[in-house]
């Protein structure tokens, strides 16, 4: 299928970025990596008049320490989160999530922000935004603002950006020596969206947790965070009883939805088996 | 192991060597040239509106907005073409009582499945077309829908074709010896119930036509991504009232086909009538999302089936019901109960007994249809059969291999026929099996298997013999009134230069036919490879024949090369004795020189043979013409097919707790006669076995109750990726046939035959501690955890 015509606008900058979706009446798209948008416009679910290219904004790229985190600019791509340093030593979940994501040629093109942004439910990074605490950055022609990725998920592919909005950066908190970390998923096929996935990062006094932040994807609407299965966790350590009673507290944080290959029940099944996989994962101290 | 054709030590002998694909470089370098490559002047391009329906009468078409569309040049119904185009019926005279009812590119007043091209738009571009076609408003009205197997078969339910009694396209029976007596005198009887989803063939190149009719010459040219040329040459001919000369259907380069490009398709046959409306060239090209829903499916299959043993493991007799459902037309020209015969004259092929029944049923329903796709029947009959003899070996108390080598026939036991009426020429399954139980490593598997299951690991070994029907004659089409050839012809010339150029209706689809073609007639004539040039695929060019389809381009195509190029040899000996004042017999052509043939002494290059009869023909003796191009055509005869054989065997690790299942080796021995290109042939068993792991375990078309594919995109439905391959360990046992001086039979099938009965066999050999079973293909995580009760 092929896309119905658009007009094409490439901005230097942020600025004329907004300037041109605020005179296209909204009825525009900023495109980054398009790994989802041009397929959508190809299906023809997506027609807006105009497309804005934002990828030559100098701003929106590169890696770097600002303060107690780790800013990763939107258009950094998945290929970079694999090969960037600074994103294996201050933010490795998303260096161990960064290979699942996809193919070789669609890390090649698709972005961090554009994937935050798309908030694809069955995504890996959105979800790890979620268990990594991060902080994302929006522009608007209201100005610049943070939001927390715990306030950013709002729907299926509802997000807390607005008409006109572009995400600038992620802010990662930069990992410390104190945490420990998992990420695994269950995918058919290597590559593919996961039928479950997840990853969690966990603040630790020798082997008692004192923090765990845990994140799930594929399991509903949204990158879904385990608030009760967190609470099982705080202040014990990870034997196998412990492990026992976070994969049980998973069915009161988890509602999955209908599907017709996978019910509900096996999905949350397969959570539970790998919460308790990376689980025992994380406590072994890997 | 037999004697080679000729020895490979010596020059020219290209018969059993590995040596690249002459093509393979130009496709490598992007410089193929497939048909949405080409642009032809005036080219339009066509679109077609799909029904959201699965039955739906036709109630309005207002397509008044979309011909007033600025580069929209034709907007046409089904009406519009039925008045050029006639209708067709997917029926074979040799398939008795078979039915279904006719057809035409597009429909007059009712739609039938959901995705059914309904309304064609052309226009200057594809996006253009699209637009159209969002303009264009259809009323239907909703019309009881018959999406699965039991809702078709339900007395008074719904039906499909109105005027029909029921919603069966056809029905078979095969009843040999005494299958009752068999049962009720049985010491062991296993019994099950298969289900085997529908998949589809996924070729790397959709489906793709342009159609240039000339109405100033009354000529039409097809540039067309199909395996079968000649076939449609016919069809567009006859179909529409065009003399079969002044119709020529150009086979381009093709991305695979795998048997899904050679049925007629509704969007195909109107852009022909699109383009004679015309008078100008209309290209269409289907999307992925287009080949989900239009591109044939197979399989779709329901058999119980139950096997009697004896005391001591001894397979008494079979008996058998296969439902399939094909959709609401019998496919066009080759029926869409092919597939379901095979299934139920395979099942058992590989062993002894001689009692067999099996009922054949074959149902509409109101999907797309189903055909032949690559192993027609063969994994459905080979699943079928291998469960039961493991399940049987279980009740028994003998392992796989012991009850295998029992019942197989024994390879000096041919010629044979099968339980099933099927003739067997010579086949090997003893040898296979005793050569798959070295190459496994069996007893060592075995132990392993035993010691991880201790630690929770659970693997599986399975394996399953099959046969693979090859090199069918007239007896599979041709007496059912098709209009498909079960011969080929060649024509093979020394150019001026010497060189060689040999036309065949083999065609090419990706697998090297040009390359074994360009093989057998360096080596027949004695010249070097390269010197060889194979053209095929245009019907105004290369000679009629069947040409890729059921396995026939190695065994028949392959003789006719063979007997061509071995005219060609005698008639540039006659020159060269001639020239020598030699008697032919005393010489012989090697590397491009004719030589002596005791001695092997040169005497005077081909080349000079070829620039003394083309130029200097004034110093042949007189009354002398030198043939110097020659035709030949090769029909098999004898054994209605050869049938080929071998046995598949592999090693799984099932994750109790997830349900997903890693490959961890797979193997096949197998037999296909005389090897001519080793590496094509390991290519070919490799790529088969791949499509049969894929529809083991991720391929399937998933339909909701209304009709609707509902994973019918690339990231839904799942095609085998190499990440989830294993290794794949191959070995051969050489068979010739004695029906073709060059002995070769069909391997392209082989792989995709057995290797789903493999995993099926594999699968339940890991669950054997839990008491769970799995007879439902594909084996998805959903399933292996319903088996262990997991949620």
């Amino acid at each position: 299928m092929k896309a119905r015509a658009f007009s094409y606008f490439r901005a230097a900058t942020i600025d004329q970025a907004l300037h041109a979706h605020a005179r296209a009446g909204d009825d525009a798209r900023f495109i980054a990596g398009g790994q989802s948008l041009v397929p959508a416009l190809s299906l023809r679910l997506q027609a807006p008049r105009l497309l804005i290219d934002i990828t030559h904004i100098a701003e929106l790229r590169g890696v770097r320490r600002e303060g107690a985190f780790l800013r990763i600019g939107a258009l950094t791509r998945h290929c970079e989160m694999l090969s960037e340093p600074l994103i294996a030593e201050f933010a490795p979940l998303l260096r161990a999530a960064a290979p699942f994501v996809a193919h070789p040629a669609i890390r090649n093109r698709g972005t961090f922000g554009g994937s935050v942004a798309h908030a694809d439910p069955a995504s890996e990074f959105p979800a790890m935004t979620l268990a990594l605490g991060a902080e994302i950055e929006i522009v608007g022609p209201s100005g610049s603002r943070r939001v927390k990725a715990d306030d950013f998920f709002v729907d299926l592919f509802e997000t807390a950006l607005q008409p006109g909005e572009l995400i600038t950066a992620v802010f990662v908190p930069l990992f410390k020596a104190d945490q420990r970390f998992a990420f695994d998923e269950l995918a058919r096929r290597r590559g593919d969206y996961a039928l479950v996935g997840c990853g969690m990062l966990a603040t630790c006094t020798g082997d008692r947790i004192d923090d765990i932040r845990i994140s799930f994807f594929s399991v509903g609407n949204t990158p879904t965070r385990v608030k009760g299965t967190e609470a099982a966790l705080i202040g014990s350590s990870l034997g196998a009883e412990r492990i026992a009673a976070a994969q049980a507290a998973l069915e009161g944080d988890l509602a999955p939805p209908e599907g017709d290959e996978v019910p509900p029940a096996m999905r949350l099944h397969l959570a539970r088996v790998l919460l308790g996989r990376m689980l025992g994962r994380l406590g072994a101290g890997a | 192991m037999s004697a080679p054709l000729t020895s490979l030590d010596r020059p020219n002998s290209y018969i059993g060597r590995s040596v690249p694909r002459p093509n393979a470089k130009r496709l490598l370098a992007g410089r193929g040239r497939y048909v949405s490559d080409l642009r032809l002047p005036r080219m339009l391009y066509a679109a077609f509106v799909r029904s959201p329906h699965s039955h739906a009468k036709i109630i309005s078409i207002d397509a008044g907005r979309a011909s007033a569309l600025e580069g929209v040049h034709l907007v046409a119904t089904g009406a519009d073409l039925a008045k050029i185009c006639t209708p067709w019926t997917g029926t074979l005279d040799h398939f008795k009582g078979m039915t279904s009812a006719p057809q035409l590119p597009l429909p007059l007043d009712r739609v039938v499945w959901a995705g059914q091209a309904v309304v064609a738009v052309v226009a200057e571009s594809r996006a253009i077309a699209e637009d159209a076609l969002e303009l264009i408003e259809i009323d239907y009205e909703d019309l009881p829908i018959v999406a699965d197997i039991d809702s078709a078969r339900e007395a008074g339910g719904p039906l499909i074709n109105p005027g029909s009694a029921n919603n069966v396209c056809f029905r078979s029976q095969l009843d040999n010896g005494s299958v009752d007596d068999a049962f009720a005198h049985a010491a062991h009887v296993v019994e099950e119930e298969f289900c085997f989803g529908r998949h589809t063939a996924v070729t790397l190149e959709p489906r793709a036509i342009i159609a240039d009719y000339d109405p100033a010459a009354g000529a039409l040219t097809v540039h067309h991504a199909t395996q079968t040329p000649y076939q449609f040459q016919d069809l567009y001919s006859r179909h529409y009232g065009l003399p079969e000369a002044r119709v020529r259907v150009i086979a381009t380069d093709i991305g695979g086909s795998f048997g899904m490009k050679l049925h007629v398709y509704h969007e195909d046959m109107a852009v022909v009538g699109l383009s004679i409306l015309l008078g100008r060239p209309v290209k269409y090209v289907a999307d992925r999302i287009e080949s989900f829903v239009s591109d044939i499916q197979a399989r779709d299959h329901r058999v119980r089936a139950r096997m009697a043993l004896d005391g001591k493991g001894e397979i008494q007799a079979m008996d058998v019901l296969d439902l399939t459902g094909i959709g609401a037309f019998s496919s066009y020209p080759r029926t869409s109960v092919v597939e379901g015969n095979q299934v139920i004259r395979l099942i058992g092929a590989p062993y002894r007994f001689k009692n067999y029944r099996a009922t054949l049923e074959v149902i509409f329903q109101n999907k797309v249809q189903t055909s032949q796709y690559r192993a027609v029947g063969h994994p459905i009959a080979c699943a079928v059969t291998e469960r039961l003899v493991d399940m049987a070996a279980v009740k028994v108390g003998l392992d796989p291999f012991a009850i295998r080598a029992q019942n197989l026939i024994a390879d000096d036991a041919y010629p044979q026929t099968s339980p099933t009426g099927y003739r067997f020429e010579a086949l090997s399954h003893q040898a296979c099996l005793k050569r798959l139980h070295e190459m496994m490593d069996y007893d060592a598997l075995r132990s392993e298997q035993a010691e991880l299951r201790k630690g929770g690991v659970y693997r599986g070994i399975g394996i399953a013999a099959f046969v693979e029907i090859t090199n069918p004659s007239p007896a599979f089409y041709g007496v059912g009134g098709a209009r498909i050839s079960s011969q080929d012809g060649a024509i093979v010339s020394l150019t001026p230069s010497g060189e060689v150029r040999c036309l065949i209706s083999v065609t090419e689809q990706g697998q090297g036919t040009e390359a074994i073609i360009s093989q057998i007639v360096a080596d027949q004539l004695g010249v070097a490879q390269e010197h060889v040039k194979v053209i095929t695929g245009d019907t105004e060019v290369t000679p009629h024949g069947g040409a890729t389809w059921a396995c026939r381009g190695a065994g028949i195509g392959g003789e006719t090369a063979l007997q061509a190029t071995r005219a060609l040899r005698r008639n540039i000996l006659e020159i060269a004795a001639l020239i020598l004042q030699e008697q032919p017999s005393a010489l012989d052509i090697i590397d491009g020189e004719v030589v002596d043939a005791g001695t092997r002494n040169q005497r005077m290059p081909v080349s000079e043979i070829a620039r003394i009869a083309y130029f200097r023909s004034d110093t042949l003796p007189p009354g002398t013409q030198a043939q110097l191009t020659v035709s030949q055509h090769f029909a098999p005869q004898g054994y209605p097919f050869a049938f080929t054989n071998g046995i598949q065997g592999c090693s799984l690790e099932v994750d109790v707790e997830t349900g997903f299942i890693k490959m961890l080796k797979h193997f096949i021995v197998e037999d296909c006669g005389r090897v001519i290109n080793p590496m094509l042939v390991d290519e070919q068993l490799r790529g088969g076995i791949v499509q049969g792991l894929g529809a083991a375990l991720f391929e399937e078309c998933r339909y909701s109750e209304t009709g609707q594919l509902v994973n019918g995109s690339l990231a839904d439905y799942l095609v085998p990726m190499p990440m989830e391959m294993p290794d794949i360990v191959i070995a051969h046992i050489e068979t010739p046939t004695a029906d073709t001086e060059l002995g070769a039979k069909g391997c392209g099938e082989a792989g995709t035959a057995a290797a789903s009965a493999c995993v099926l066999n594999a699968v339940n050999d890991a669950l054997t501690p839990f008491d769970a079973t799995i007879n439902s293909i594909p084996i998805t995580p959903s399933k292996v955890l319903k088996a262990l009760k997991r949620f």
